[in-house]
């Protein structure tokens, strides 16, 4: 069971090795000379050589290859061409703001996802399920570039009740800290709803899937059977046992939360890695692209990783004998 | 029933996208009157139900004309992914153990990369075009499709009528285009399905970032960012693409629902490959 999940520890290396090759690949496939995008028309066959060499770019691919990769293991991506910059170093400040808001999604998502799968499985009505099951499909369905755009026309223009777009005010400089923490909360809550309620909606109807799977086990009949009051049997049981498979979910959707990131980033201006890769494709800079395409492959490995580790905490039976 | 309301609404949607060109205006025509609200008259009488953009465009005309390039991009796209999906999983299923080692090891490696990044990636080397979309959708939506195909296929394997086709002198080829891929097709285009669902989202996604096919071509995603910029004093203008956009994708996703259903469409690979979609 536990080797169908995400991967182990040892494989995680592999696939950001993986990602390292498949970007120096698709970046060599690519159409477009990048010595004549650097020295302009004018430039002499000389000139071009000359460049080529100090570039290493005349070299055989394979020693380009190995270049690419101790520079990538350094953490060497090179300089941005739109800003100047290194590379490292604008990635290095934009991670935090992804790792905020990603974990505060994901954390906000399963509890209340989970919640309300408990509440539909747990409610005798009918119609509590029907109505639940029909909000969650339709937020698992929403795409969070226009999720972001309703919450955006209602909370930010219509009530004005938080800020629409960036990370903090222009007066952020001049505030209490207390003030400040407050100014970063407001501009995190629309970014941070909008990822929290497409998540909600794809955990709700996962965890309850799981809850009813899980619903007619003899277990629950012992429970209820020995006099356990309903809150008890939901919590001990119940939730206990059909929330495994939820665990493992953590996992594999670590891809299309970092995806969903991306655009809710984007449509923010939210200053994270997504927006850092949006604005680098955009300009098509490249040594911020391959640097971004890197670091969010490795933000979901390491993610799951931590959720494989979780998974094997929480349910022994997956554990590696 | 589920299934058939789903294909209903997306037949629907194919229809009207098909009759756009002679059922409204051209999508980039411009009428002279910007910004009317969905309902109003301009000044020649021509009725915009969904109101105009602010170039005066009429909107529903122009989510009509979207929905012919979302669709097809988001349909070829999966015809794409489904063809590769098939030949990785039977693969897997049938030839020997090395090969399905080595297919199925690149299929979770390609799982584990965020599509969106792989997408923006490409995005980024190739000029953005509708071929380029509908490659690069292709190419980073297969995997689930594979993984499905090949546990199908594999649980298929063991059942007494695939011994029979070989004892039969049924090769490799003729068992699993006559006897597994028949038996396991519901479930594996109830996965398409979804995949189609989460094409034309993620295609809408590109055209908002300016990164799919090009304007003055509509597509919903470029609606959509067209709205975002007058979200203030013509909000409809990116209401109706994104309604019309989620309509289109729980219809998908009930098609996925209805045909899982009669079929053992396991829980777990459903929301497996729901939650790739965005």
């Amino acid at each position: 069971m536990a080797s169908s999940f995400g991967f182990g520890i040892l494989r995680a290396p592999l696939v950001v090795l993986g990602v390292v090759t498949l970007t120096f690949l698709l970046l060599h496939a690519a159409p477009g000379d990048p010595i004549a995008l650097m020295l302009g028309p004018a430039a002499t066959t000389t000139d071009r050589e000359i460049a080529a060499r100090a570039l290493g770019l005349d070299q055989p691919l394979a020693e380009q290859y190995l270049r690419w990769l101790a520079r990538a293991i350094r953490g060497d991506f090179g300089r941005s061409i739109a800003t100047g910059r290194p590379v490292a170093s604008m990635l290095w400040q934009a991670w935090p703001a992804t790792a905020i808001l990603v974990g505060a999604s994901i954390a906000l998502s399963y509890a209340v996802g989970v919640l309300l799968a408990a509440f539909q499985s747990a409610s005798r009505h009918r119609w509590v399920d029907r109505i639940v099951s029909a909000v969650t499909v339709v937020l698992a369905a929403i795409p969070g570039y226009w999720l972001a755009f309703l919450l955006i026309m209602v909370f930010g223009y219509a009530l004005r009740w938080f800020p629409a777009f960036g990370a903090a005010g222009i007066d952020a400089e001049f505030l209490t800290p207390a003030g400040r923490l407050a100014d970063r909360l407001a501009h995190l809550a629309l970014p941070l709803a909008t990822l929290t309620l497409i998540g909600i909606g794809t955990v709700a109807r996962y965890a309850r899937g799981s809850l009813l799977a899980a619903a007619s086990e003899p277990y629950l009949l012992v429970a209820r059977a020995k006099g356990l009051r309903p809150a008890r049997v939901m919590l001990r049981h119940h939730l206990r046992n059909g929330l495994v498979p939820i665990v493992a979910l953590l996992g594999l959707s670590l891809p299309a939360l970092f995806s969903g990131a991306v655009f809710v980033e984007g449509v923010f201006a939210w200053p994270g890695v997504g927006q850092v890769l949006i604005q680098g494709v955009q300009s098509r800079d490249y040594p911020v692209v391959m640097a971004a395409t890197t670091l969010s492959a490795l933000l979901v490995v390491v993610g799951s990783v931590v959720a494989e580790v979780f998974l094997h905490r929480v349910d022994p039976r997956t554990r590696p004998s | 029933m589920r299934a058939k309301l789903g294909a209903g609404i997306v037949v629907g949607f194919a229809a009207l996208a098909l009759a756009a060109p002679a059922a409204s205006l051209d999508g980039t025509d411009v009428v002279l009157t910007r910004f009317l609200p969905p309902g109003a008259v301009d000044d020649a009488g021509v009725l915009h139900l969904l109101g105009t953009d602010r170039l005066g465009r009429d909107v529903l005309s122009r989510l009509l004309h979207g929905a012919r390039v979302s669709l097809a991009v988001a349909l070829l796209a999966t015809v794409v992914s489904l063809a590769m999906g098939v030949v990785v999983g039977t693969s897997a299923a049938i030839l020997g153990p090395r090969v399905r080692a080595a297919l199925l090891g690149i299929t979770d490696f390609a799982l584990a990369l965020p599509r969106v990044v792989l997408l923006l990636l490409l995005a980024a080397l190739w000029q953005p075009s509708a071929g380029l979309v509908i490659a690069t959708l292709g190419l980073t939506g297969w995997m689930p499709l594979a993984r499905l195909v090949y546990a199908e296929s594999a649980a298929q394997l063991g059942r007494p009528y695939v011994g029979a086709a070989q004892a039969l002198g049924g090769g490799r080829r003729h068992t699993v285009v006559r006897h597994i891929l028949p038996n396991i097709g519901t479930t594996v285009l109830a996965a398409a399905a979804l995949g189609v669902g989460q094409a034309i989202t993620l295609e809408a996604g590109l055209s908002f970032l300016g990164l799919g096919v090009q304007p003055p071509t509509p597509s919903w995603g470029a609606l959509i960012a067209s709205g975002r910029e007058t979200i203030v004093n013509a909000p409809w203008v990116g209401l109706a693409p994104g309604i019309a956009l989620v309509i289109l994708v729980l219809a998908c996703s009930m098609i996925a629902d209805g045909l899982g259903q009669g079929n053992d469409l396991d829980r777990h690979q459903l929301s497996r490959l729901r939650s790739e979609a965005h």
